[in-house]
């Protein structure tokens, strides 16, 4: 069984998604210490909380090269949760211009409400995901997932793993680039649906040569 | 599409579930992380739960508690009760929190609203408004379990919270709560008007049709309940199944045992099956879901 770490950089909602891996038959591994992230097959990074501060979290705990060397250079599976999704894009417009990890090209902007639409997008939606993402395996096309944010990702679309309609919005409700994962959506808090997610990724991680 | 959530409300008194009536009498329940684990498997959207005595007591809700309970809970947890600082939001978020509700301190001191959604996002901050009707008909919003009045309307308590950064509001009615006489309509009218967080709505389900009259009259993005999905086996999965015979695109009804091709009874109750019905499934084959 390989050793899955969930990068704690005091934003995430770190005990759902250990107690998600838990349930799955994981003990995951909560830290920020550099050799225990090192020994790692593969990371988890969730969020919840400001991109801003997020961003400065990582910079304060020297994580951003270290996670850079481990995944984009020696090619370890990462799954971005949220926030940690938002984090692997190049910036954000949340309050200010801020840079992120820069791993997908594209942004982050923000949803603006209306008369009819209602921000932050808190709540079950239905997604389509594109045929043959393998984070989507076995789970029902048009499958409910639990999200809550208030800004978007706007990217390629042969980043897109799966989209989700909010309104006039056609958000961007999955990333898959090598191996590279993200979702908008909470997989640790939407149910079965998103306990199969979870396993997809670590069968991911398990068959995963490295 | 966006559904809208149902939501279940546990009222927590001397650490256990307790049922509330009008915020003065309180009958047992039971344990709180038997109650999750049931909602959990029966499809519940998100469950919200409040430890009424911790802010009499000047103290936070136990993050113990909140460690026991998320363990079996994968929908998104609220959690409340006498939170007063920064800290103690980031304690309940590493116990297995995914929100935290204020009450009190929303009124009392709104800069934590403030600091709370710079460090863990608006998303996190549920604003919880209780609400009582004035004999002159107009709404005040109170604190301190129901206690204090604050003078102000819920409809301006919501725009302040909106103002400091709150990214949902929760009104429950203090008439309402426990009676099951149906949902406070003009009271949950008069927030829709002012605020354009989600609003979620509080007090006074009796059943699925209550949660229907709600559905029928108000645009809320989510319906909230305590006493009702303690007293029915399956109750959410019940509720969610009569909703969207009425509301087919607005729930998310996919459980694995759904209740799609049942009848109900006028008072939103599921009805026994045909005899012949019954006898074929004497025969199907039902395979635990694997994941």
């Amino acid at each position: 069984m390989k050793k899955i770490a969930i990068i704690d950089y005091g934003m995430g909602n770190v005990q759902s998604v250990a107690n998600a891996l838990e349930f799955l038959g994981y003990t995951a591994t909560i830290t920020d210490n550099h050799d225990l992230l090192k020994a790692a097959d593969a990371y988890i990074l969730p969020g919840v909380g400001a991109f801003a501060e997020a961003m400065n979290n990582l910079r304060a705990r020297h994580l951003i090269p270290l996670l850079h060397t481990q995944v984009i250079e020696s090619g370890k599976p990462i799954l971005g949760i949220c926030l940690g999704m938002q984090l692997f894009l190049q910036s954000s417009e949340e309050m200010g211009f801020h840079e992120g990890l820069g791993w997908i090209e594209g942004k982050v902007i923000a949803m603006t409400p209306d008369s009819t639409l209602r921000v932050p997008h808190v709540g079950w939606n239905n997604i389509v995901a594109k045929e043959g993402a393998s984070l989507f395996a076995g789970v029902d096309q048009d499958a409910h997932f639990y999200f809550d944010h208030s800004y978007h990702v706007v990217c390629e679309e042969r980043y897109i793993s799966a989209k989700c309609q909010y309104g006039s919005y056609g958000l961007t409700a999955a990333l898959q680039y090598k191996n590279v994962f993200a979702t908008q959506f909470h997989p640790e808090k939407s149910q079965t649906k998103g306990l199969k997610l979870l396993r997809n990724f670590l069968n991911f991680v398990e068959e995963y040569p490295c | 599409m966006l559904k809208k959530r149902l939501i279940a409300s546990l009222v927590i008194k001397n650490g256990i579930v307790v049922q509330s009536i009008g915020f003065e009498r309180y009958l047992p329940i039971g344990k709180p992380e038997i109650t999750v684990d049931y909602l959990n498997q029966w499809g519940i959207d998100e469950i919200i739960m409040v430890d009424i005595d911790a802010t009499r007591e000047g103290r936070c809700i136990d993050p113990e508690l909140v460690k026991r309970v998320a363990k079996r809970c994968f929908v998104p947890l609220s959690i409340g009760g006498g939170i007063t600082s920064v800290d103690q939001i980031y304690t309940l978020i590493h116990s297995g929190a995914d929100k935290v509700s204020l009450n009190t301190q929303a009124f009392t001191n709104p800069s934590l609203i403030e600091e709370g959604a710079r460090f863990f996002g608006s998303q996190c901050m549920v604003v919880s408004i209780d609400a009582k009707r004035s004999p002159d008909g107009s709404y005040r919003a109170y604190t301190h379990g129901g206690k204090t009045d604050t003078a102000l309307s819920p409809a301006e308590l919501a725009e302040q919270a909106q103002a400091c950064g709150a990214g949902e509001i929760l009104i429950n009615s203090i008439d309402r709560d426990g009676h099951k006489n149906g949902y406070d309509i003009d009271l949950i009218r008069s927030l829709l008007r002012t605020t354009n967080l989600p609003l979620i709505a509080l007090g006074g389900a009796k059943d699925p049709l209550s949660m229907k009259a709600l559905l029928e009259s108000c645009d809320v993005s989510a319906i909230a309940a305590g006493n009702y999905f303690h007293f029915v086996e399956h109750s959410a999965t019940i509720a969610k199944a009569y909703l969207s015979r009425y509301f087919p695109d607005q729930i998310r009804l996919d459980s694995y045992s759904d209740y799609r091709d049942f009848s109900f009874d006028e008072m939103g109750r599921i009805v026994k099956k045909e005899d012949n019905s019954l006898r074929d499934m004497l025969f199907e084959f039902h395979p635990k879901e694997v994941i």
